[in-house]
């Protein structure tokens, strides 16, 4: 299988601030690779450079067989691309909306208008095609700004952050569209903050922090990455959530998650139920009541957890300054 | 389609994309109505009645100069809606798309002209209303309206590159407001500029607004023989200097808005 997308060692530095610090991925023809990491991780500078909206300090990458910074020309009417802020005018109806793409696209103006109220139809925006986007829902607003990513027909698609903000409803549509794009065998490149979202629509995922690319693989070969199963136990008592640290601190085989609101105790063990057993024995000498127990496998969460070393939610706030600098 | 007709194509669709928007827009349309008609009536009845011009009546004087200082208003929309743009994610899909890099902002100015097109003739009309008039043949009065959207479009460059290295619409506003007041009031266009204290004179004299005036002035034969014209050279042979200044300030601003709507885009 050919790569679509392509890049090695992107640089990109604003001031003191390194956006991407050696960025580097490679996307199959007809696959799906979802950028995972929390805001500031450089998943949308990445996209920015891959769509030739930014040129990097260093490094080089080919998408579509064009290079990004030599062919960037070519590479324009190869590629479309559908970003974190919708990219749509909001005084234009839906309809003229894609249809001024249509002609930048140098479709001529039948077949703009042609092919927008095919795209109209497909995102189930044929009622409000000839209303002013100013009217629209955010669900509404990033279909028709996908919609705008598809005028025409780009071999490779690149969305940068497709759901965030919406309703749970309103991203659940969104992702039945996009997941039947895929089946058409486009090639995709999408970033999320959403574990969820990256394991229901990517083929592969790659954990992005700081600049650059930690670890790829599907959800599962990741989540095996950060070791068998995990063994959750919730207790009656704050004060006894010490205890059943040091009681099973034995049994892991990584970091243990303490959550004080919930009173339970995440440890990462090789065998899910034998250790169970044993940890509900061992609690019993103690004397320590066990409200809740059980075997579950380690999420994307775990798995970002185990990989960066923290939460992929947890410091939103103070990158979100950051992010605004960079996408600005 | 080639390098030199692409810019221009995609340029006209973004402008039909801008006209649609000024349409939808009643207070954009509003006060590029209202404007004019309240400036005429304006000063043609506050300052006319204060304000005596040798040989002539002081509306045919003012309205050329009236015409000059709507243009270089107008012009600001440019700037102005480049800056709202700028805050949206629009510009990142035009940047996107396989088109011109100059043809986001041929799309601006030439729907701002448009738009200068309509208040310049709301303006005429308004004029016509409170006595003024041509005197010279229906083509020299064409030229004259030709000028003056000349001037609108070059200058509409100008405040599109001010607006692309500002990039916020206050500090826009600001510095477009701070520019452009000096530059229509220390000028003839209100009043006789000769009568002016010396070292205000010369910059009336030599201001592009001044010759603009004085162009229009002589275009439409609102002049007076009674009323001696500066001798400064810009005043002297206004229409073939004004020319020179749209020739300069296109040969300037254009590339110059141009590099920086690609470095700001980019970062």
């Amino acid at each position: 299988m050919t790569d679509a997308i392509v890049a090695e060692g992107l640089v990109k530095k604003y001031g003191n601030v390194t956006a991407l610090d050696g960025m580097g991925l490679s996307v199959p023809a007809g696959t799906v690779l979802a950028l995972l990491g929390p805001n500031g991780a450089g998943k949308t500078t990445t996209v920015r450079v891959l769509t030739t909206l930014l040129q990097p300090d260093a490094g080089r990458a080919v998408v579509a067989g064009c290079d990004i910074v030599r062919d960037a020309a070519r590479l324009r009417s190869l590629i479309g691309m559908s970003g974190q802020y919708a990219a749509v005018d909001d005084h234009l109806t839906g309809a003229e909306n894609l249809e001024m793409v249509g002609r930048l696209y140098h479709l001529g103006a039948k077949r703009s208008k042609k092919r927008a109220r095919e795209l109209l139809e497909r995102f189930d925006l044929t009622d409000a095609a000839d209303r002013p986007v100013k009217g629209y829902s955010g669900g509404m607003r990033r279909r028709i700004d996908l919609a705008g990513a598809l005028v025409a027909d780009p071999p490779v698609l690149f969305l940068d952050e497709p759901t965030t903000g919406l309703d749970p409803r309103a991203r659940a549509q969104l992702w039945d569209v996009i997941s039947e794009l895929v089946a058409g065998g486009s090639t995709l490149l999408l970033t999320t903050q959403y574990m969820e979202e990256a394991d229901r629509l990517a083929d592969q995922i790659m954990v992005v922090d700081q600049g650059r690319a930690i670890a790829q693989g599907t959800a599962d070969q990741l989540k095996d990455r950060v070791g068998g199963n995990r063994i959750e136990l919730t207790v009656t008592d704050r004060t006894e959530l010490e205890i059943t640290r040091q009681t099973l601190a034995w049994l892991a085989v990584g970091a243990m998650q303490t959550d004080a609101e919930g009173l339970s105790v995440t440890v990462p063990v090789t065998d899910g139920p034998e250790s169970l057993r044993q940890a509900l024995g061992r609690l019993a000498e103690q004397g320590i009541r066990v409200r809740d127990a059980g075997v579950r496998r380690p999420t994307m969460d775990d798995v970002y957890l185990t990989l960066t070393g923290h939460r992929v939610a947890e410091d939103r706030q103070h990158t979100d300054a950051q992010d605004q600098e960079i996408t600005r | 389609m080639n390098a030199l007709t692409l810019p221009i194509i995609d340029g006209l669709t973004i402008a039909k994309r801008n006209a649609i928007k000024i349409k939808r827009s009643p207070d954009l349309l509003g006060a590029a109505v209202m404007f004019p008609i309240v400036f005429v009536l304006m000063f043609a009845y506050v300052f006319g009645s204060v304000i005596e011009v040798p040989g002539m009546s002081y509306k045919e004087f003012l309205l050329p100069g009236i015409f000059v200082q709507s243009v270089i208003i107008g012009a600001q929309t440019t700037g102005y809606t480049l800056t709202l743009d700028l805050q949206k994610g629009i510009f990142d899909r035009f940047r996107s798309l396989p088109i011109a890099r100059s043809a986001v902002l041929i799309g601006q100015t030439v729907s701002d002209l448009l738009m200068n097109i309509s208040t310049l003739v709301v303006m005429a009309l308004m004029g016509l209303v409170v006595g003024w008039r041509v005197h010279t043949s229906p083509l020299e009065a064409l030229a004259g309206f030709g000028l003056l959207l000349l001037f609108a479009y070059a200058f509409s460059w100008v405040t599109a590159t001010v607006a692309l290295a500002l990039r916020t619409p206050e500090s826009f506003n600001n510095v477009a407001t701070m520019v452009s007041f000096p530059l229509m009031f220390i000028s003839n266009a209100f009043i006789d500029a000769s009568k002016l204290p010396g070292p205000l004179r010369l910059v009336a004299e030599w201001n592009p607004v001044s010759t603009f005036t004085q162009a229009a002035r002589e275009l439409f034969g609102n002049t007076s023989t009674a009323m001696k014209t500066s001798d400064a050279w810009p005043l002297q042979h206004a229409v073939p200097v004004s020319l020179l200044w749209i020739a300069i300030i296109l040969i300037v601003f254009v590339p110059l808005a141009t590099r920086l709507y690609k470095k700001t885009v980019s970062s």
